[in-house]
Parts: C-alpha cells; structure tokens; sequence
C-alpha cells in the first residue's frame, strides 16, 4: 500500500472531522435525557453521608471518592454556585471548562453531559439535573464585578476560591475557569451574553458524580450577570451521598465516541 | 465612536521580529507599551496564546474575567485582556482577522485522543509546547490556564452548540496587541491536524515587536 500523500491525510481528518461533528450535535446515538423532574430522584436515606448548608457569599470545599455524588440545591431559586476542584492524586490536574465544550462540541450543561479535566479524563458528571441552565463561559463574581455591580466590596467568588484553595496548600496559580450552576447565561447570534432569570426555579438540583477522587469547591456567590444584589442571596444546600452504580448503559457513560473514549483512560486510573 | 485599527507601523521600525516555524512555540517578555503583531503568513492557522504578568506570574490572563467585562463570546478589536487579578494586561489595537477565540483551550496530547482516537495521542498539541517554554521562566503544567486562540474561528450557538470551524483568516492577516504591563507572551503555533483550525495543515506565522511611538 502506498503511503498517503498529505492532501490525502487532511482530506481524509476532515472527514472524520465532519463524522464526529454530525455524531456529537445532530445524528447523535443516544438523543440527552429529559430534565429531572423537581421530585423525580429522591436519595435514598441511607445513601445519605453528610450534608451541608452554604450561607449565600460563602464557600464550601468537599471531598469526594470515586463514584460517590454530591447534590447541590438551590433552595430559594435565587442562587448560583460556581465550582472548581481538582484530582486528589495530582493537584495539578483540575476541572476543565474549555475541554468540557469542546469536547461534548457544546457549552450547554444538562442531565448526561459530563465535566472533563485537563488530561482528558471524566471529573464529573450529571447524573440528574432538573435546572439544565448553567454556565461554562463566563465564571463566578471577583471582587471588581461586585464593585462595579453593588458599589461596594461583597463577598465574590474569587475570593472564596483563593482562600477555599489556599486551605488546601494551593494558591492563586491552581484556580482554573469555573462552571456554574444555576446560572442562565444565554448568548445571542453576535455572542452579546444575557441573563434568564425565567429559568430559575426554588428546589432546583444537580447531582454530580465523581468519576475520580477529587476536591470540589462551591461558591454560593451571586453570578456576575444576576442583576439580584447579593442581600437577595440564599442557601445552597450540598448532600453528599452514594450514587447508583452506573449500568453499561449509564446515560453518560455512553453519550458520545467521545465521551466513552474519556471514560476508558479515566477507568484505567482505577484499574 | 467605533474602535479603530491603529495605523499600521513599518515591518522595518520593529526592534524584533521572528518567523515561528509550522508547530512550534515562541516567547518573549514584552514591556508596557509594545505592540506584538502576530501575522496569519498563509491564513487558516491557530496561533494559542498565554499571557503573564512579568513582575508576578501568577497574575495571567484570565479568558472567564475577560469574557465578562466585554460581555460577550469573542475576541476581536478593543478586546481587553483581563488578569485574574481583574487588571487590563493588554488590548487589541488592530485587527484584520475579525473573529478570535478564548473558550475552546488548547490541544492536548490527551485531550486529542479522546476526541479523535488513541493514535492522535501521539501528535505534538499544544499543551506540549506550552509545558516546554513556559519551563523557562520557571512555570509548569499548574499555570496553563484558558488561552486565547488568534485566528481560531469557534462559534457557539445560542443552543450551546460549540464547533471548532474553518478559520476566516486570509493569507496575512494580522492581529496587534498593545501591551498595558509587562508581559510574558507566550505562543504556541498550533500543531492540530485533526480540526479545521489550521486548515488541517499547520503553517508558520510571523511576529513583530513594536516600541510605543515616540511621544
């Protein structure tokens, strides 16, 4: 057989290019399950295996093993918690915003998608989500959004991520871009960035599996694009509990070639 | 009243100017004031970008505090580029390209065999280059936050859809960022074979250095 000639070679990338394109947003296997309903997964009282109620401008970092999951409620519908965290085994390994879009070839979190680290391995994923409005662009409040925002200094994100990070002997150099949930960020045909505040409901959750040993951090902060002030913040409230075991056909397990791929490097780090 | 590109100096007035060969980094501490001009030599090719602070390095560019100031997905022309530490490092004073990217990373080694198969983990990305030069000025994997891709074409759809694209960059357009501290600049000349972002053929790109015009 004779070697490919490069015209050869990008013509036949393009393709499979076009393939994974047509997989991952249209012809998909495996069309995203529906939204959780309100009441639709309760958790079973003896998965149950801590709890803990986050006042609005507070941080709460947590510590979960593999295949265990934490639940985050926004109580009152009228927060949003930003989170980042790291692999426990390597610190330097962190939750990835810009490989978690890209690879899912969308920014739009929901029930079966899953939250990428930086070496391609699954951190996170979605098992149940009844709120599906959450942020991988924009990032959490620092101290000149709130500023600018109140007029006055206010607890933000940043800083609860500095010092949620600096307990745990890291520093400003590990705190990577941030996901929120509850956030309905919105973007129009130009990319100008909008806020729905129409999709936020009181009770709404996500239940997030760890797929490695990790530590998360919650920021229960005000998202900069929620034109609330922050005294009109509430509690979150972050159950941690043992998820189901996924079956073989665990929605996110198997939403994509992709995904599936990211799943098979991060179950040989437990092998 | 619209931004307007800057005037164009002259390639011969740079104090610097360097050919960074088809997938390879390049780097360079830059003083306020300067203008690093980076030139699409073929067009179609993603340059990724880094940017820290020269006095304190873990104050780098921040593509989400970016993002939020500008309030909307892209960069381009008078773009800001915010620290973490929410202080302008940089602006775009001239644009040719139009459409540059800051929420689609850069590729990895691990990262490209997830998306494309086990094979493409052994394809220069990137993060490769990224590790390599920032070891010189004594950083590492740690400080690889969200990039800035110049001439990376990624529309993100209302309904979320993310999609590395054709780029739009003609042969020679270029981009001019004006430094506003000193900066360690840092480039990789994407390597990517897998995507349209180099129009599955990575090419060199030129840079120039510029000092501010004589008050």
């Amino acid at each position: 057989m004779s070697a490919m000639t490069k015209q050869e070679i990008a013509e036949a990338n393009r393709r499979r290019y076009e393939d994974l394109r047509a997989a991952g947003q249209g012809a998909a296997p495996k069309a995203l399950p529906a939204a959780t309903a309100l009441d639709g997964a309760p958790i079973a009282p003896g998965a149950v295996m801590g709890e803990e109620t986050v006042p609005p401008g507070w941080y709460h970092t947590v510590r979960l093993g593999s295949g265990e999951a934490l639940r985050i409620v926004d109580t009152s519908g009228r927060s949003s918690v930003s989170v980042i965290g790291w692999c426990e085994k390597d610190m330097s390994e962190r939750l990835n915003c810009a490989d978690t879009a890209k690879i899912q070839w969308s920014a739009a979190l929901s029930k079966g998608r899953v939250i990428l680290t930086d070496m391609g391995h699954v951190f996170l994923s979605l098992i149940e989500d009844s709120s599906g409005a959450h942020d991988l662009l924009v990032g959490g409040s620092t101290p000149a959004s709130v500023l600018a925002a109140y007029g006055e200094p206010a607890r933000n994100t940043r800083d609860n991520f500095l010092a949620a990070a600096s307990k745990l002997g890291l520093g400003l150099r590990d705190i990577p871009p941030s996901v929120t949930f509850f956030a309905p960020v919105s973007l129009d045909a130009e990319g100008c960035f909008g806020w729905n505040a129409d999709r936020k409901r009181a009770g709404d959750f996500v239940d997030l599996r760890a797929e490695m040993d990790l530590v998360l951090v919650l920021s229960n902060c005000a998202h900069p694009l929620d034109p609330a002030r922050p005294a009109d913040g509430g509690p979150v409230t972050a159950v941690r509990h043992r998820a189901p075991l996924p079956g073989p056909d665990d929605p996110c397990r198997t939403m994509s070639p992709e995904i599936a791929r990211a799943f098979a490097f991060t179950d040989r780090l437990h092998a | 009243m619209p931004e307007q590109n800057a005037p164009i100096p002259d390639p011969a007035d740079a104090v610097y100017s360097h050919d960074v060969p088809a997938e390879r980094p390049w780097s360079r501490l830059l003083k306020r004031g300067q203008t690093l001009r980076i030139v699409d030599i073929e067009g179609q090719q993603a340059v990724d970008a880094l940017l820290y602070g020269a006095e304190n390095p873990a104050e780098r560019y921040s593509a989400q505090d970016t993002l939020r100031v500008q309030g909307s997905a892209y960069i381009g022309l008078g773009t800001r580029l915010i620290s973490n530490e929410g202080r302008v490092m940089a602006r775009i004073t001239a644009d040719s390209c139009g459409r540059h990217d800051t929420s689609a990373g850069c590729c990895s080694c691990e990262s490209n065999a997830v998306r494309f198969g086990a094979p493409a983990r052994y394809q220069n990305a990137c993060r490769e280059n990224f590790l390599l030069e920032l070891s010189r000025y004594g950083l590492a994997k740690r400080d690889i936050v969200a990039n800035l891709n110049f001439f990376m074409n990624v529309p993100i759809e209302p309904s979320g859809d993310f999609t590395v694209v054709d780029g739009i960059s003609a042969p020679g357009n270029h981009v001019d960022v004006t430094m506003e501290m000193d900066v360690i600049f840092v480039l990789s000349n994407c390597p990517q074979i897998n995507n349209p972002c180099n129009g599955f053929n990575p090419t060199p790109v030129r840079v120039h250095v510029w000092d501010p015009p004589a008050a």
